[in-house]
């Protein structure tokens, strides 16, 4: 390996997954939990918002076997043996939806959005998906 | 300034995929630098040489082909993503058992790791989608 190589291996940035959509209306849900993990793998300060719809993503009980697709959920569950344990929820969205932190699968960070704003401020890399 | 650019939509579904093409080319314009260009999700689709728009419409695939050539852009398809969708190269073909491909110039199939170093080299990383 060059010189050049260790030292980009060393660069860690902050990468933020803001996660807006139902888990199975559309393949995002699906597709960001995989670069969540590659990041992960890549060592980088990670964390996931969920926002808007995207809190259905970490909603207890799916049952997806009538609409054929596979039940993704417990891979949250899975996150912090990568490393990936800064997971946030926006307090509007949740309010909106009718939904308490005793509805989800993992520990989360309830935020309102002054703080969200400030903590997507902090972020070097935002993916939204 | 060092552009990343991430496309997550289709061709001629989504003006994601126009937005796309014509940043990075204005970005190149001005002389900045795009690192890679990463196709994701349904964006894997504006990598398939097949298309063929009506001939008094805009080529998309193509016209990311001749910029690639232009300017020796990186555009990256995401793997995971082009297997469920049908975007093949030779390897991959041969790898998965299917009887044709359909890579355009320009473009090459890798992994999401290409995303996240993108996400790393770049001063900034733009998405294109909804």
């Amino acid at each position: 390996m060059s010189e050049e190589e260790m030292m980009d291996d060393e660069v860690v940035k902050k990468f933020m997954f803001v996660n807006r959509r139902a888990p199975y209306g559309s393949i995002y849900a699906l597709e960001s939990l995989e670069v969540v993990l590659i990041a992960a793998a890549f060592d980088q300060d990670v964390s996931l918002l969920f926002s808007d719809d995207g809190i259905y993503q970490l909603k207890k009980g799916q049952e997806t076997a009538e609409v054929g697709m596979k039940n993704f959920s417990p891979t949250y569950r899975a996150l912090e043996m990568y490393d990936v344990e800064k997971l946030y929820v926006s307090q509007t969205a949740m309010d909106e939806r009718g939904i308490s932190k005793d509805d989800l699968i993992v520990e989360v960070e309830v935020l309102n959005d002054e703080a969200l704003a400030d903590l997507m401020d902090d972020q070097d890399v935002i993916f939204s998906f | 300034m060092k552009f990343a650019i991430q496309v997550n939509e289709g061709p001629y579904q989504h003006q994601a995929a126009d937005s796309a093409y014509q940043f990075t080319k204005a970005a190149l314009e001005k002389g900045h630098e795009i690192f890679r260009v990463f196709f994701y999700h349904d964006g894997v689709n504006n990598a398939t040489k097949l298309t063929t728009p009506p001939q008094d419409d805009r080529n998309i695939v193509n016209r990311w082909s001749e910029l690639a050539e232009q300017h020796n852009l990186d555009m990256v398809v995401c793997v995971a993503a082009a297997q469920r969708r049908g975007i093949v190269d030779e390897g991959e073909a041969k790898r998965n058992g299917k009887d044709a491909e359909n890579i355009a110039p320009g473009f090459r199939i890798s992994g999401l790791g290409q995303l996240v170093e993108a996400g790393i080299q770049a001063d900034r990383l733009v998405v294109f989608g909804d």
